[in-house]
């Protein structure tokens, strides 16, 4: 099983990124949870969401405290949350950043983790035309579970933002577009 | 009992389940579009609230024949889905915590009228201090309302009780409310794996509400709710009673059926690695799964250990549960509830009930966890098997006592 913890802030979509990275490893034909973790929902307070993936039934109903991989949407969280609690020995750790490498290293000083970055701002104002960073996450992520080869993901994930979007067609491409080229777009930043 | 026709599935014919992924309220949702009931009265709270906003997607887009009833309360709507029920019609519901609570006096007419509405109870903690998460003290609190209350584990299983429901209400030697219950937002707001039944199949199985007397027949007149003066007020308390000890029999029936048709499992708890177990953690809703993990680690280091799942809460199954823990020697009773009687929850005064003078002598604690959201690990029922397995021979445990609390 693997086991996904997002961090991000209430409207950026770290929620609707955990829901349709469930809806992608669901059409690639496994196990899913996606879930978020509910208090007061408020615009900009810190809010995190999971994801459990597997080839056997799930049947645990608890938050995810030991995860594989964190995905951390928005970097000013670094400082306010301990993003890493739990992080498994060797796990991964995703920063949507536009920052140098070493300026990010030094915030994890002693971690042991494979560090990845991907600028995911800069892409949906490109592709979408607005900074909504869950959909090249979404892409950076399901690469790093190494769980869904490339050619599967980008059937399942077109299929899964068109049932997301049914109701909004127009968003439709350009999601699917920075997905596409976020899957190349995500780079380890230690050795 | 009266000679009810029970569906015949022909397995041959059925159509098979079909893979889908969906969170609990959006299964509960698809199972009332399958059931389309007559009316449908409901009024949004959290964490129930997208089941009405599924239903008026449904009805907008066609897909309902439903009359869905925009009420002002939760009072209203438990008033109207009375009215509804009465006149001959099927009648359904959704709500949650202060939602169930201002339903209150409502929900004993419903059961008193002897009328088979059903409502999708979406569990959440009632307030003080106010609180959106999942417990149980909200359909705990009506536990002595009258209705028949299912607990479901995940969203497959509040899929599947939904369309379980009305046979078990509507049959004539029962003809009682049934409130579907799941955990808020761990299984309502969930996106999980889910298998759900053809339409086809779904209506077939449900059925027509076909209801002996109802207020809209002409041919024969009734009155629905009248004043219960004395002489008459304990004999149809008497009735209800009947009712539910009648609805031991449909329920086991129903399930049978629906078990045989889906191959999916229904009784009214699940026995889940008990046959050699001595010690049990008995325990409803959500956090089931997550203790059935505990007891996978605990049984692959070679302790004895099972649980049990109660889907029935009401009527209570307290013969079977006093037969599946007759060998057991420590025994967790779960409550996510507080009844604060001082000396435990709900579930625990039912189960002690339960063995009391049928079963002795075994060690039980009855935990109170899971309040108000607190979430449950796989480690956290490994910590309760061990605290069980730790009382000594000579030991008389606590009574009851708090998981997971932070104590002055």
């Amino acid at each position: 099983m693997i086991e996904i913890r997002w961090h991000g802030r209430g409207g950026q979509g770290a929620k609707t990124a955990a829901l349709l990275l469930a809806d992608v490893a669901f059409t690639a034909g496994m196990y899913v949870q996606g879930f978020p973790e509910y208090g007061p929902e408020r615009m900009g307070a810190p809010i995190t969401a999971y994801n459990r993936l597997d080839d056997h039934v799930i049947r645990v109903h608890s938050n995810i405290y030991e995860p594989d991989i964190v995905v951390v949407v928005d970097e000013t969280l670094i400082k306010a949350v301990d993003v890493t609690a739990g992080l498994k020995p060797g796990g991964k750790l995703l920063i949507n950043s536009k920052r140098r490498a070493e300026d990010i290293l030094k915030e994890f000083p002693e971690i042991n983790a494979e560090i990845y970055v991907i600028d995911a701002a800069d892409i949906s104002i490109r592709y979408i035309g607005k900074n909504i960073p869950n959909s090249p996450l979404l892409s950076a992520v399901a690469r790093l579970t190494g769980l869904i080869p490339e050619a599967e993901f980008m059937k399942s994930v077109e299929e899964a933002i068109s049932h997301k979007f049914a109701s909004k067609p127009a968003v439709i491409q350009g999601n699917v577009d920075s997905i596409k080229e976020s899957w190349n777009a995500v780079i380890r930043i230690n050795e | 009992m009266s000679d009810y026709k029970y569906p015949k599935i022909d397995k041959k014919s059925k159509a098979p389940a079909f893979r889908e992924r969906m969170s609990g309220n959006e299964a509960v949702s698809y199972a009332i579009r399958q059931i389309d009931p007559d009316v449908i009265a409901a009024f949004p709270i959290t964490p129930s609230t997208e089941i009405p906003q599924y239903i008026s997607k449904y009805k907008a887009d066609g897909k309902i024949s439903t009359e869905f009833v925009t009420v002002e309360s939760e009072h209203s709507a438990m008033s109207a889905c009375i009215g509804a029920s009465a006149s001959g019609v099927r009648a359904m519901t959704a709500t949650s915590s202060a939602g169930m609570a201002l339903m209150y006096e409502l929900l004993y007419v419903a059961a008193s009228d002897r009328l088979p509405v059903v409502m999708a109870a979406v569990n959440r903690a009632l307030t003080g201090p106010i609180n959106i998460n999942a417990d149980h003290s909200d359909s705990m609190g009506a536990r002595d309302s009258g209705w028949i209350q299912i607990y479901s584990e995940n969203a497959q299983e509040a899929y599947d009780n939904m369309l379980m429901a009305h046979r078990i209400g509507e049959h004539p030697d029962v003809k009682l409310p049934v409130m579907i219950c799941q955990d808020g937002f761990i299984t309502s707001h969930a996106i999980e794996n889910i298998l759900l039944e053809s339409d086809e199949f779904a209506k077939e199985f449900v059925g027509e509400y076909t209801p002996e007397k109802f207020l809209l027949n002409t041919k024969e007149s009734l009155g629905v709710g009248p004043y219960g003066i004395s002489p008459y007020y304990m004999e149809a308390k008497r009735g209800q009673e009947q009712a539910m000890e009648n609805a031991r029999e449909v329920i086991a029936q129903i399930s049978k059926l629906y078990s045989d048709a889906t191959g999916r499992l229904y009784d009214f708890f699940e026995a889940y690695r008990m046959d050699d177990a001595e010690y049990a953690i008995l325990i409803m809703g959500s956090a089931s799964g997550t203790a059935k993990d505990a007891v996978d680690n605990l049984r692959a280091e070679g302790k004895k250990v099972g649980l049990i799942k109660l889907r029935v809460f009401r009527p209570f199954p307290f013969d079977k549960i006093a037969q599946a823990l007759s060998k057991v020697k420590g025994l967790a009773i779960m409550d996510r509830s507080e009844g604060f009687s001082a000396s435990g929850g709900p579930l625990g005064a039912e189960v002690r009930s339960a063995l009391y003078g049928r079963v002795d002598g075994i060690k039980t604690i009855n935990y109170i966890y899971g309040l108000g959201g607190r979430d449950m690990r796989v480690r956290d029922f490994e910590d309760i098997y061990a605290e069980i397995m730790a009382i000594k021979a000579d030991e008389i445990p606590e009574l009851y006592k708090y998981y997971g609390v932070r104590e002055r």
